[in-house]
């Protein structure tokens, strides 16, 4: 019945800014809200068919609220949500749909399978737009897709995690979904059914045009999945961007350490070198060479990062061309060998204030007999080198939500676990 | 044997179910699903009747159930019969304190129906209605047996406000128990002795029955 709404609905659309018009217009998800009760939220996204949009942050950043609010199970003071040409949301319009006008796909983190219900059953349950004599073949068919032929008659009692999983997403699927919303799904399995699940949805995406909005706590598992990554922090989105964008050019010092890059640092502009491409940046003694950012002037005060993919270890004895870039020198304070990977941190300078965090693979770090008390050389890559809005050192909470994170993956998926991914155990 | 005290308090606690038990479902869903300020307020006046002495309610029922109140006087004029020391207001005061035995296993069995598993329902497209019938009630069906069984044993076994309310009419307001201490005042040791067996079996039976029906709690996965 309110089908006919979004007709109307539409010359609204034109205060928007260019690229989310044009979203809202087509079968993608655009969502604005904000609400300051009883979790606060202001945020701003979209994703197109097919992409897969990754809404990272830490515990109590507001993820979940966000999917409810796309669901329709939460609603915002203001806000709009379109999806697949349909206006779902639009307060300022009196219109809200009910979840069950919407057509979603949503993977709960517990997965909320019908215990009282088979596989087959929990399926169907989702099929109520099929004609009834259709619905039994049709769930069979899904759930096929999902891997699970023959599991059909089980009780959700009867299947594990994994399975599970693929139950709720069988059932997600169903639908027919305008937009799949996907709330730490990956987040109740163990590590190999993790990782066989995120092949499963790799391959599933060649297979369905639907938006695909991922909230996750695991980096990792953003980079690996997400075409796009959305940072949030207490509802709010700072940063929305491709993975590799976000994770080398955060937007602020904030998004820097919400993506865990424990490299952020203070400096002072020197100068700029039009000609060659580079901005010069005065920092502990050392001018380094960085990616230009003109935005700044010479003198400016600025917080930078550097990824610590884009930090390289001085092989002993053996000087190589990456020496020239940006060398620095300090002493291995910790290394912490977790399976294939070495991280290390090093005091530049021996300045335990200053703290260089990076990795290296273990066979590296044992060839050049890195260990704590040492004294290393690293070259910091120009073009890994990212200047920010100077923004004062904020470790209380941000730095702590990260530990939790670690520590969470910790104790879920036991050390190892933790060393595939080389996540720093001194951190937690 | 009374049989006709036996058979009154059969009818009595037969009645009681088929009314309370459809009227405690949405009152036990709303107090098990909403959060609101009064709601312990609401709580509480349900569980008073644990709490309260029968003789208390009884005696409050009593006046509330006097000919010259409105309450009788409306029931008078649409049954044409009173309220105190007639069936019709034992049935009313067993309505009134079978509340708790009643709510609070269903309250309690809809709290287990998560917010996930009902916004998952929604999601999936299905009504709150559909959402009721096909995933919340079954749910909560042990809840349901659980409040049918406390509520039957219950009124077969209650003393105080029948005899406040209802009096010792046989045929009429004098159920099983009742029954039970009119004999023993009679030293009518034999016929207390039977009913009372009959009483302890029936009520054993409803209980057991519950058990049997209600099904063992899964263990839960995460």
């Amino acid at each position: 019945m309110t089908d006919a709404t979004p007709a109307e609905n539409r010359p609204n659309v034109e205060c928007d800014t260019g690229t989310a018009a044009q979203v809202q217009r087509g079968a993608g998800l655009y969502v604005r809200v904000a609400r300051q009760h009883p979790t606060v939220i202001d945020a701003e996204l979209s994703c197109e068919p097919g992409e897969l949009l990754a809404i990272v942050g830490p515990s109590g950043s507001g993820k979940t609220t966000l999917l409810r609010v796309i669901a329709g199970l939460a609603r915002p003071r203001t806000g709009v949500v379109h999806c697949g040409g349909q206006t779902w949301t639009d307060l300022d319009r009196g219109v809200h749909r009910s979840p069950q006008q919407r057509r979603i796909g949503l993977v709960f983190q517990h997965y909320a399978l019908f215990p009282h219900l088979s596989a087959l059953d929990n399926v169907a349950c989702a099929l109520g737009h099929v004609p009834r004599r259709e619905r039994a073949a049709r769930a069979r068919r899904l759930l096929a897709l999902v891997h699970l032929e023959g599991l059909e008659p089980r009780m959700p009692s009867q299947l594990s995690g994994g399975q599970c999983q693929r139950v709720a997403l069988a059932r997600a699927l169903a639908r027919e979904p305008s937009v799949l919303l996907l709330d730490e799904p990956f987040s109740a399995v163990d590590q190999v059914t993790r990782r066989k699940l995120h092949q499963e949805l790799v391959l599933l995406r060649r297979r369905i045009n639907t938006p695909m909005v991922l909230v996750t706590h695991d980096l990792d598992e953003a980079r690996a999945l997400a075409d796009r990554l959305c940072v949030l922090h207490h509802g709010t989105t700072l940063q929305t961007g491709p993975p590799m964008q976000v994770m080398t050019r955060p937007d602020s010092a904030l998004v820097a350490r919400l993506i865990d890059i424990g490299n952020v640092f203070e400096g002072v502009v020197e100068g700029h070198d039009r000609h060659a491409a580079v901005t010069w940046l005065r920092w502990q003694g050392y001018l380094l060479e960085a990616r230009p950012a003109v935005g700044f002037a010479p003198g400016t005060t600025v917080s930078w990062v550097v990824p610590s993919s884009h930090v390289v270890l001085h092989r002993v004895g053996r000087p190589s061309r990456g020496h020239r870039e940006n060398p620095v020198h300090g002493i291995a304070a910790e290394v912490a060998t977790l399976g294939d990977y070495t991280t290390v941190i090093m005091h530049v300078d021996g300045d335990e204030r200053t703290a260089l965090r990076f990795s290296v693979p273990t066979h590296v770090a044992e060839r050049n007999r890195v260990v704590p008390g040492t004294a290393i050389s690293v070259s910091l890559l120009a073009d890994g080198i990212h200047l920010l809005p100077y923004e004062a050192e904020r470790s209380d909470d941000t730095v702590a939500s990260t530990d939790r994170r670690v520590q969470k993956t910790e104790t879920r998926d036991g050390v190892d676990a933790a060393s595939a991914r080389g996540l720093p155990r001194q951190r937690t | 044997m009374e049989w006709s005290a036996l058979e009154l308090s059969l009818l009595l606690s037969g009645l009681t179910c088929l009314v309370l038990i459809p009227a405690s479902i949405p009152l036990a869903r709303w107090l098990a699903f909403t959060r609101f300020r009064a709601r312990s307020f609401v709580e509480a006046l349900v569980a008073l009747p644990l709490v309260l002495p029968p003789t208390v309610l009884g005696y409050y029922l009593l006046i509330g159930f006097g000919a010259d109140t409105l309450l009788a006087r409306v029931y008078q004029s649409l049954v044409g019969r009173g309220l105190v020391f007639t069936f019709d207001g034992l049935l009313l005061a067993s309505l009134l304190f079978n509340v708790p035995f009643a709510v609070q296993p269903i309250q309690r069995a809809f709290e287990t129906v998560g917010r996930d598993l009902r916004h998952a329902a929604y999601v999936s497209g299905m009504s709150a209605w559909m959402t009721f019938w096909r995933i919340e009630l079954p749910l909560a069906w042990p809840g349901l047996i659980s409040a049918l069984a406390l509520t039957f044993a219950h009124t077969l076994g209650e003393f105080g406000v029948v005899l406040m309310v209802g009096g010792n009419i046989a045929g009429e307001t004098r159920t099983i128990a009742i029954a039970i201490y009119d004999r023993v005042q009679a030293f009518d040791q034999h016929a207390a002795g039977v009913m009372s067996a009959a009483l302890l079996g029936l009520s054993f039976v409803a209980i057991a029955v519950v058990y049997m029906l209600a099904p063992r709690p899964q263990s839960d996965r995460d």
